[in-house]
């Protein structure tokens, strides 16, 4: 059993019928868990506040959410290989800094707007991805911490965005540009359909790929991984570069949103509310089991606690304390459920 | 202190002294009187926060609250400053302590790992102060002396004037120096002597170096692990109180939002001075040393622009600090193996 949730087996690979029906009903009750208090907030918010069910409400949430979601996707993956990434908001700082100056053509020039814009995506992203390398490298090469590996980026990398664009705030007014924000397919923001396909996407590798079964193999037992011919250094590089990659989506959709790149401010403490989600949505922080769509709906939650509060008067300060305390629970749950 | 520490201690003190010697060398008025008793003076409090998250660590742990503790604790202790320095000093303090309670009691009871309640408590801290400063700076009382907590000299009342004297020598320098010596460096080296103390010469030092070494071994050597777990939370929270109380009398106001990234600096420190993250091994002094080489180099910053050949703007400064980092935790790590290797 030990040794199942350590590795990650899929519960169909388990022998034995009791093992397997106990397994999967504590599996079961921990996933559900947190779906069934996000349907309760849900179920509160529709009975006592005001023009709760509005599709204005529902889009003023999902955009909120979008951001924690995507770059908690790629926290996901690095957590359940043991790590840690405290990087993604300077990652996310640098990538929202670069943009800018690509897709106006100031940096370089560009034969036209929608060529400019591809670029602005493109290139921003994949220096994003460039810098969870460098982490990775730190990490898998060095044997330095994540968490010291990480620290290096989170103090250095906002700095890099700021001394590129000496501070300033840097303002644009490109439709086309924020279209990847506030656009909208069939009436949902294009944020939100980006958000759904990197979770799609993500689950769907943790699940069903061999890369995904080493992500969990190296977080349960790295020793045991490496002897059983798991590519240890390779899984945590690719992990860490997706996570630069999912800091760097986020840092375009926050710059496209406010039509301005503000260096000092995207991204922001973007570390602790993925992590947040994180924890909230299940994943083990000490790695080896991970859900992808844990982590969504835990944003969610977070999200929805919020706004609960602030529906209803409650000022916005004592939601972090409330925050706080629905952190501890959800993770002391998961404690009680795996005695 | 096994070998790895000590040589990395070294390293520390060694780069300390040469960034120093740099300065001097580059700099007029680098070495002055005035300009180290400023970085002394600016550089205390997360010094006293680094100084507890070398404990944290030594127990393989990790306390990301000390920033929003510390402030927390400016807010209580600036509301609290109208009665007098002590009723402030120790509100502030109290407002640590109680922090560091909560981190212990959630990770030696509750049974969640340090990061996770650490984070919650952050959180919770920020909230917190945010909801008692209403979202403001909460001014302090100047009627009362707190402010002299943060402002103050602690000996300057006997300064004589002929030490300010051109012709004073070097017999005036040292006792300007001396009694001119700020009151946030004067608590910061009582802390550190009493943090030595605590390491070097009581059980309650070993048990943190034998929690850090192994807590399952320890538990069962009889070591009272969740006791020494929650004691070192209290310690850190205590000593981000500390620095909340300065922080709040050097700005003259409580800052609820003051203490973003106060932790990570202070984990900057106690790794630049060697300490493990892994637990079981550290130095008090080396993390004192790694706390003002980190400070050092945004006094280097400021001197560098004075001298008008460039315009580096403070954005630099965490550039080159991530730099620094860097260039530690590489040169640990290749020490780290050739010690394995011996």
């Amino acid at each position: 059993m030990k040794s199942a949730v350590q590795t990650g087996m899929p519960v169909g690979e388990q022998p034995g019928g009791r093992f397997r029906q106990l397994f999967g009903t504590r599996l079961a009750v921990r996933r559900f868990g947190t779906l069934i208090a996000l349907i309760l907030l849900i179920l509160f918010n529709l009975a006592f506040t005001p023009n709760f069910a509005t599709a204005q409400t529902l889009s003023v949430n999902l955009t909120q959410v979008c951001t924690i979601v995507i770059v908690g996707v790629g926290m996901t993956l690095v957590i359940a290989t043991g790590g840690i990434d405290l990087s993604v908001g300077s990652l996310m700082a640098i990538a929202g800094a670069l943009s800018p100056g690509i897709f106006q053509g100031t940096l370089f020039p560009v034969p036209d707007l929608y060529t400019g814009i591809a670029l602005g995506i493109v290139i921003p992203i994949a220096v994003a991805g460039l810098f969870g390398l460098f982490n990775g490298w730190l990490i898998s090469s060095f044997n330095i911490q994540p968490i010291i590996a990480t620290l290096i980026l989170f103090i250095a990398g906002r700095g890099i965005a700021q001394v590129w664009t000496n501070g300033d705030l840097q303002v644009f007014k490109v439709p086309e540009m924020q279209a990847i924000a506030i656009g909208r397919v069939l009436g949902v923001p294009f944020q939100v359909w980006i958000m759904l396909a990197v979770v799609v996407i993500a689950a769907w590798v943790l699940r069903k790929t061999v890369f995904g079964r080493q992500i969990l193999a190296v977080g349960g037992n790295a020793p045991a991984a490496r002897l059983a011919g798991v590519p240890s250094r390779r899984v945590i590089c690719l992990v860490y570069v997706v996570s630069g990659v999912c800091s760097g989506i986020a840092g375009l959709i926050v710059i496209a949103m406010n039509s301005a790149a503000d260096a000092n401010l995207i991204g922001m403490g973007m570390e602790l509310d993925a992590i947040a989600a994180v924890a909230v949505g299940g994943t083990l922080l000490s790695g080896g089991r991970a859900t992808i769509i844990g982590t969504l709906l835990g944003a969610l939650i977070i999200q929805l606690v919020r706004y609960t509060l602030l529906a209803n008067g409650v000022p916005d300060p004592a939601a972090l304390v409330v925050k706080a305390a629905l952190i501890i629970l959800a993770v002391w749950l998961q404690r009680q459920d795996r005695a | 202190m096994p070998r790895l520490t000590r040589t990395a201690s070294l390293g520390v003190i060694i780069a300390l002294v040469l960034l120093m010697l740099f300065g001097a060398w580059r700099y007029d008025g680098f070495m002055s009187s005035y300009n180290i008793l400023s970085v002394l003076r600016y550089n205390s409090m997360f010094a006293l926060v680094a100084l507890g998250m070398c404990f944290v660590i030594m127990t393989g742990g990790i306390d990301l609250s000390v920033g929003s503790v510390a402030a927390l604790s400016s807010v209580v202790a600036a509301y609290l400053s109208p009665y007098g320095v002590l009723a402030g000093l120790l509100a502030g303090l109290a407002a640590g302590g109680l922090a560091g309670a909560l981190n212990g009691f959630i990770i030696t009871r509750m049974k969640i790992m340090p990061f996770i309640a650490t984070l919650a408590v952050m959180l919770a801290a920020s909230g917190t102060a945010l909801l008692l400063a209403n979202n403001q700076s909460v001014s302090v009382s100047y009627e009362s002396g707190f402010v002299e907590l943060g402002q103050g000299d602690l000996l300057s009342a006997f300064r004589p004037e002929w030490v300010d004297a051109e012709d004073a020598g070097w017999t005036g320098t040292l006792l300007g120096f001396v009694l001119g010596f700020p009151t946030p460096a004067w608590i910061m080296l009582a802390a550190y002597l009493g943090g030595w103390i605590l390491l070097n010469h009581t059980a309650f030092g070993r048990h943190v170096l034998g929690v850090g070494g192994g807590e399952e071994a320890s538990r069962l050597m009889g070591l009272p692990t969740d006791r020494t777990v929650f004691q070192v939370y209290l310690l850190s929270g205590l000593l981000a109180g500390l620095a909340g109380v300065i922080l709040a009398a050097q700005f003259g106001a409580g800052q609820p939002i003051e203490g973003v990234g106060w932790e990570l600096f202070a984990i900057a420190s106690v790794v630049v001075g060697g300490t493990l993250l892994t637990g079981g091994n550290g130095s008090v002094g080396a993390t004192l040393a790694g706390t003002l080489l980190l400070g050092i180099i945004f006094t280097i910053l400021n001197f560098e622009n004075g001298m008008g050949w460039i315009s580096l703007s403070a954005y630099w400064q965490s550039v080159v600090r991530g730099a620094f980092l860097l260039v530690v935790v590489l040169l640990q790590s290749r020490l780290a193996r050739r010690v394995q290797a011996a």
